[in-house]
């Protein structure tokens, strides 16, 4: 009896440990934040690209519509990709863009814009990569679509700007 | 040449120095993050981009003089719950919390029996 009991427990652990592991194999491990709070703290001062002066992050959002925040360097080559998609949403001319410029050499990086084109209101540095943070970025490249109004992020893009993040925002501005 | 020398070893004297000066305080929180975009290392190990510019972050919040505490909670909000290495109980991790009492009982249980057969 007790010997019975013994093979059944065994065998139910083993199903349960399979099935446990089983599962596990179609998670992904690539981790992406669930954001308890949407909203940032705006209220922190970066110095622009192309002048000595520093600004609040909040002067540079208007008080309606929304905005695009996006992280990049000249460094970067994912940044490079989606720099097209950056310069087409300008062209709509529906949201401003501001780049924060990542860990950069600022030579570099006007170097990069004089090549590639310029798609963005504004910039400003984030030589430490501290500033980012403030966002909950990870790297280079991310985008964020913020409401000017309530100052809070309504979508977050990790990595490179694609067809489909593209549709999304086109979608969101309109 | 001398002279280049000479102070290329002031420099590398000081690289070291302002290295050592890294405050405890920052060892010790850094310790307890998780590396988002490394895998299996803490914020404290890693020298990627991402770690290097948390622990300039975190001791520019030491310096504004908050706690230990309160610099969890600002990055929990920021990166969610996955950051630390202290898992909060609630739906997902009960298991996680509940699991090694269970085990512990059950074996005690094991234990008491075999002992009070014999």
């Amino acid at each position: 009896m007790s010997k019975n009991i013994k093979l059944i427990s065994i065998v139910l652990f083993t199903l349960f440990s399979f099935f446990i592991l089983l599962k596990g194999l179609d998670k992904s491990n690539i981790y992406s934040p669930e954001i308890k709070e949407n909203n940032v703290n705006f209220n922190f001062k970066a110095k622009y690209l192309f002048s000595e002066e520093e600004v609040f992050i909040n002067e540079l959002l208007n008080n309606e519509g929304v905005s695009l925040i996006n992280i990049w360097a000249s460094w970067c080559l994912p940044c490079r990709d989606e720099h097209a998609y950056l310069l087409n949403l300008k062209s709509l001319n529906k949201l401003s863009i501001i780049g924060i410029n990542y860990k950069d050499d600022e030579k570099n990086a006007k170097q990069f814009l004089s090549e590639l084109g310029n798609p963005y209101t504004n910039i400003i540095t984030d030589p430490k990569g501290i500033n980012s943070i403030e966002f909950g970025a990870f790297g280079v490249p991310e985008t964020y679509l913020i409401d000017n109004k309530s100052k809070l992020i309504i979508q977050k893009f990790i990595g490179p700007l694609d067809d489909k993040s593209f549709a999304k925002i086109i979608n969101l501005v309109q | 040449m001398k002279i280049l020398f000479r102070l290329l070893i002031i420099l590398l004297f000081f690289q070291n120095y302002s290295l050592a000066e890294t405050s405890q305080e920052v060892d010790k929180i850094s310790k307890n993050l998780r590396c988002l975009i490394c895998q299996g290392q803490s914020v404290y190990d890693s020298q990627s981009d991402f770690a290097l510019s948390m622990k300039i972050l975190i001791q520019n919040k030491i310096d504004e003089g908050k706690n230990d505490e309160q610099i969890y909670e600002y990055l929990k909000a920021k990166y969610g719950e996955w950051i630390v290495y202290d898992p909060e109980v609630n739906k997902n991790t009960i298991l996680l919390w509940v699991l090694p009492l269970i085990l512990f009982v059950f074996g005690g249980i094991l234990i008491i029996r075999k002992v009070s057969i014999k």
